[in-house]
């Protein structure tokens, strides 16, 4: 599948990353690895802080504690725990996208993809002072940049758009755009935070194409943050499984797909499936008992997306980012043991689970989709 | 046509007199303590009120029947035409179609060419009363202005496609025309040609009128690549100026540099200052960087008041070296190398100076504008509109957004400084009194109100801002109007408040709200002001 020479080689790896907003540990002593030519996926209920992840390795937070490192292809190793945010963009190739999309509205689609290779013009056009005297090849490195935008715009499907002004996008266009100008920064590692959110199914087996025409013919690894199950059970070659901040699950699709602590975390598998492998494991007051339930004021809305939640402006946040505080006992996926476990000790992990005291978390603000039967989940407790 | 049968009758003038009653009242309300009263005071120092009654109801009463005009004429003859166009089944776009019709605008410069005639006007004042001959002079402007624009609105595609190389002409001759329209005299039924004449009238309007305005549109256009550009909020402007200005007046009266040297030197020292201002407030968005900026302006003015030894506080410093021409001639009388001395041919007159100083500003603004094109389309200048729009976007593409605010606030301020020594050469003195925080407030209201990021709007805002300033100078029909004792310089600044007013909401985004695009593929389309930002700081 990976063509590269060196596709096991880690291109990215996070190791006990912990990020705290004062006393709220948004992630907690994480760590894992995304490898080179890979697509890895980072998944997790609302508020498992996927997207703090994201803002540490682009170096929009700095992390409390822990190392991120980048390898490029030639061996060197950027540690971009330490680097400003441009910087990491600019050296050591890492591009993102972000959730709510930031596209230069007022700005053309073409301009869009012209600020992204903001750094090789600078350097060719002797930074503005031989190219505002006509001296040097500016004339040539504007033409190569437009050359190389007219391409992601081919790819994007946008050529026709070009000369519109971004804001003018329908979405689905904008979230392509903002890809496309992602690409054209020339990254090593794409980080793709909810690239599907507000698309529709068509729109979404169009991206996941994208995604593996990235991934298959320019050398990009992959890193996404995703909602929307067929994307990533689709085209992920790694999914890591996030919940309060904590690593829960690391593996291909399939074994996270059916890792009982996944399933616990309600994330990556049907209602009726997550009923079903309940009720195998113990009885049906397991469901009931396991299901919190959401808040009923500050319920998730209807999304297109079973897990998403609104798109809020994850940026703006500031000094909170998607802070959650972990308290004992909030994790579902905690009371479940990690392996795969046998099938005479079944019952038994159920009885545990089933006398562990139920605890309302106070600050799961967003709660995940309650159980079908699950009418009255919020005057419970 | 539910309009034209509900408002037709008996019922649409009931309905005008009530309108116009109530508005009435209203101007009444507003204007009997602005118009109706005057304090002042009398010979023995005390204050008093003048009651201004006569005034104030020819005031209401022109509210009155404008009002009732509109309601009663206006409106239904608008709605007869939109209806009268629905009906041809012609797009009810044509109101400016129907004003501007080529029959009235021949009738209109045929009766403005009399007009001009010599000697029509005073045989009509003269006929009956000088006032009468004044309201001529009126009557004739309007129609000059109609003639105007109709021609501007028949070729309008023309004039906007050319519209750069078109203005660019018109600058270069203006003092041309300027001189040439005043040296031509009519005296005893014969035209004359008297250069000197023409030399000393068109001072004023190359000096006061020209150099004023383009002094401003070079300022607006600085300003313009940090507000409208980079978008970050400047209220400190001036304090560049101020710094380009006491640049050439100190190093230029001290070592008596010339100013071709400290031309470039009083940019570098702005554009040094720009920086220095940059570092602190980089942190800053918005509002607050406003405010800091602002703080900067009155820190520098500050300085230039209290650091006597330097300054000379504020009186200022005055004997401010002349620009020469390169040093192949000058414009002191008293040189040997005076103009008129290495020209022969050319009478004395220090209007010279004043034309020199007209394309040296044009030059400088013109600079100004090649340079702003010149970096739009390059990395820098996409990247301080990329800043505009969204700064963390910019951050996430590897753009050094420190440094590109930096450039920002650099480049800007070095035109302001240039601009400054320029303003110090042509005063001749300069004193802290001229870098009030009011002008910083108008270098911003015309880059505002021209439309941030445009070049052209910036440049007609700073016309019709400080040209129009001088313009409504000459309102003293007014006072045949209002009586004698009514000063209209004292409104000039109240009708020009009106008028930004007016506008801001005919053309929120000011006067030019859209946006060119740098690069495109296909076609050039201008984007629509509802899309781009105005920055955050």
């Amino acid at each position: 599948m990976n063509t590269q020479p060196n596709a096991a080689a880690p291109i990215l790896k996070v190791e006990h990353l912990s990020m705290k907003f004062g006393g709220l540990v948004a992630i907690g002593d994480l760590s894992f690895e995304a490898k080179r030519g890979e697509i890895t996926a980072l998944i997790g209920p609302n508020g498992a802080g996927k997207t703090t992840v994201f803002n540490c390795i682009t170096g929009f937070y700095k992390p409390t504690e822990g190392m991120i490192s980048k390898a490029t292809g030639d061996g060197r190793v950027f540690l971009l725990e330490r680097m400003s945010d441009h910087e990491i963009t600019a050296r050591a190739k890492v591009a993102r996208t972000f959730q709510n999309i930031r596209l230069f509205s007022g700005m053309t689609v073409l301009e869009n993809l012209l600020v992204a290779q903001h750094n090789k013009l600078m350097v060719a056009s002797g930074f503005t002072v031989l190219g505002l005297l006509g001296l040097g090849g500016y004339a040539k490195a504007s033409a190569e940049a437009t050359e190389l935008a007219k391409f992601w715009l081919d790819k994007t499907d946008l050529t026709q758009r070009a000369d519109d002004p971004a804001g003018d996008l329908p979405y689905g266009a904008q979230r392509r755009l903002e890809i496309a100008r992602a690409m054209c920064t020339g990254p090593d590692l794409l980080c793709l935070d909810e690239p599907a959110a507000g698309l529709n199914p068509r729109e979404s087996a169009a991206l996941n194409e994208l995604l593996l025409d990235i991934k298959g013919n320019t050398g990009t690894s992959i890193l996404l943050i995703e909602h929307d199950m067929s994307v990533v059970m689709q085209i992920s070659d790694h999914v890591v499984v996030l919940e309060y901040g904590r690593k829960i699950s690391d593996g291909n699709p399939a074994h996270v797909k059916n890792d009982p602590r996944v399933i616990a975390a309600y994330l990556g598998v049907d209602d009726e499936e997550v009923s079903g492998v309940l009720s195998e494991v113990g009885d049906e007051g397991v469901i009931e008992e396991l299901d919190t339930g959401p808040d009923a004021q500050h319920g998730p809305s209807s999304s297109s997306s079973m897990m998403a939640g609104p798109i809020s402006d994850t940026m703006e946040h500031g000094d909170r980012g998607e802070a959650v505080k972990v308290s004992r006992g909030a994790s579902r996926a905690d009371r479940v043991p990690s392996a795969p476990v046998p099938e005479e000790h079944r019952g038994k992990v159920a009885e545990e689970v089933a006398k562990t005291p139920q605890r309302q978390p106070e600050d799961r603000t967003k709660g995940t989709k309650p159980l079908p039967d699950d009418k009255n989940s919020g005057e419970r407790e | 046509m539910a309009i034209s049968t509900e408002l037709n009758g008996e019922n649409l003038y009931a309905r005008a007199t009530r309108d116009a009653l109530y508005a009435g009242v209203i101007a009444f309300g507003l204007f009997v303590l602005l118009i109706g009263m005057k304090t002042d005071q009398n010979i023995r120092n005390e204050l008093i009120i003048i009651q201004r009654w006569g005034t104030l109801a020819i005031v209401v009463a022109l509210v009155m029947i404008v009002r009732f005009a509109m309601v009663a004429w206006i409106r239904p003859f608008l709605a007869r035409q939109k209806a009268v166009a629905a009906a041809a089944g012609v797009a009810s776009s044509g109101a400016a179609d129907r004003f501007f019709q080529l029959p009235y605008a021949i009738g209109t410069a045929v009766l403005a060419g009399l007009l001009l005639l010599p000697s029509v006007i005073e045989t009509i004042g003269e006929a009956t009363h000088p006032r009468v001959g004044a309201y001529f002079i009126l009557l004739r402007a309007f129609l000059i202005v109609y003639v105007l624009a109709f021609l501007f609105y028949k070729f309008r595609a023309f004039i906007i496609r050319y519209f750069y190389p078109l203005a660019i002409i018109l600058l270069i001759l203006y003092p041309m025309i300027c001189v040439t329209i005043f040296s031509i005299g009519w005296a005893d039924g014969g035209l004359t040609w008297s250069l000197q004449k023409g030399l000393q009238q068109s001072l004023k309007w190359v000096d006061n009128f020209g150099i004023q305005v383009m002094i401003y549109v070079m300022l607006a256009w600085g300003l313009n690549i940090v507000v409208g550009l980079a978008g970050l909020l400047d209220l400190g402007y001036v304090a560049f100026y101020a710094v380009g200005a006491y640049s050439y007046a100190l190093l230029g009266t001290e070592f008596g540099w010339s100013f071709w040297i400290l031309l470039p030197a009083a940019g570098a020292m702005a554009a040094l200052w720009g920086v220095l201002l940059g570092f602190p407030v980089l942190r800053l968005r918005g509002d607050y960087l406003a405010i800091v900026t602002l703080a900067f302006g009155e820190i520098i003015r500050l300085v230039l008041i209290n650091w006597r030894e330097v300054t000379n506080g504020s009186a200022g410093i005055s004997g401010i070296p002349k620009v020469t021409f390169f040093g192949f001639f000058d414009f002191n009388v008293s040189s040997e190398f005076y103009i008129s001395k290495v020209f022969p041919f050319l009478p004395q007159s220090g209007t010279y100076y004043k034309i020199f100083l007209f394309y040296l500003i044009l030059a400088l603004a013109l600079l100004t504008a090649f340079v702003t094109i010149r970096l739009r389309q390059m990395p820098v200048g996409r990247a301080w509109e990329a800043l505009r729009e969204d700064e963390i976007a910019c951050r996430s593409l590897g753009i050094n957004t420190t440094n590109t605010k930096l450039t920002a606030f650099a480049i800007g301020a070095m035109f302001g400084g240039f601009a400054g020594s320029f303003f110090a050469a042509r005063q001749g003195f300069v004193s802290p009194e001229s870098f009030v925080f009011l002008e910083s407030a108008i270098i911003l209201a015309i880059v505002v109100l021209g439309g941030m990021g445009s070049l052209g709007g910036i440049a007609i805002s700073a016309l019709v801002m400080i040209g129009g300033t001088e313009i409504l100078r000459q309102l003293d029909f007014l006072k045949d109007l209002f009586g004698q004792d009514f000063t209209p310089e004292l409104y000039r600044m109240l009708l020009f408040g009106v008028a930004m007013v007016v506008v801001m909401l005919w053309k929120p985004r000011g006067f030019v709200g859209t946006r060119e695009p740098t690069a495109f593929l296909f076609e050039r389309k201008a984007i629509s002001g509802s899309f781009t930002k105005e920055g955050h700081g």
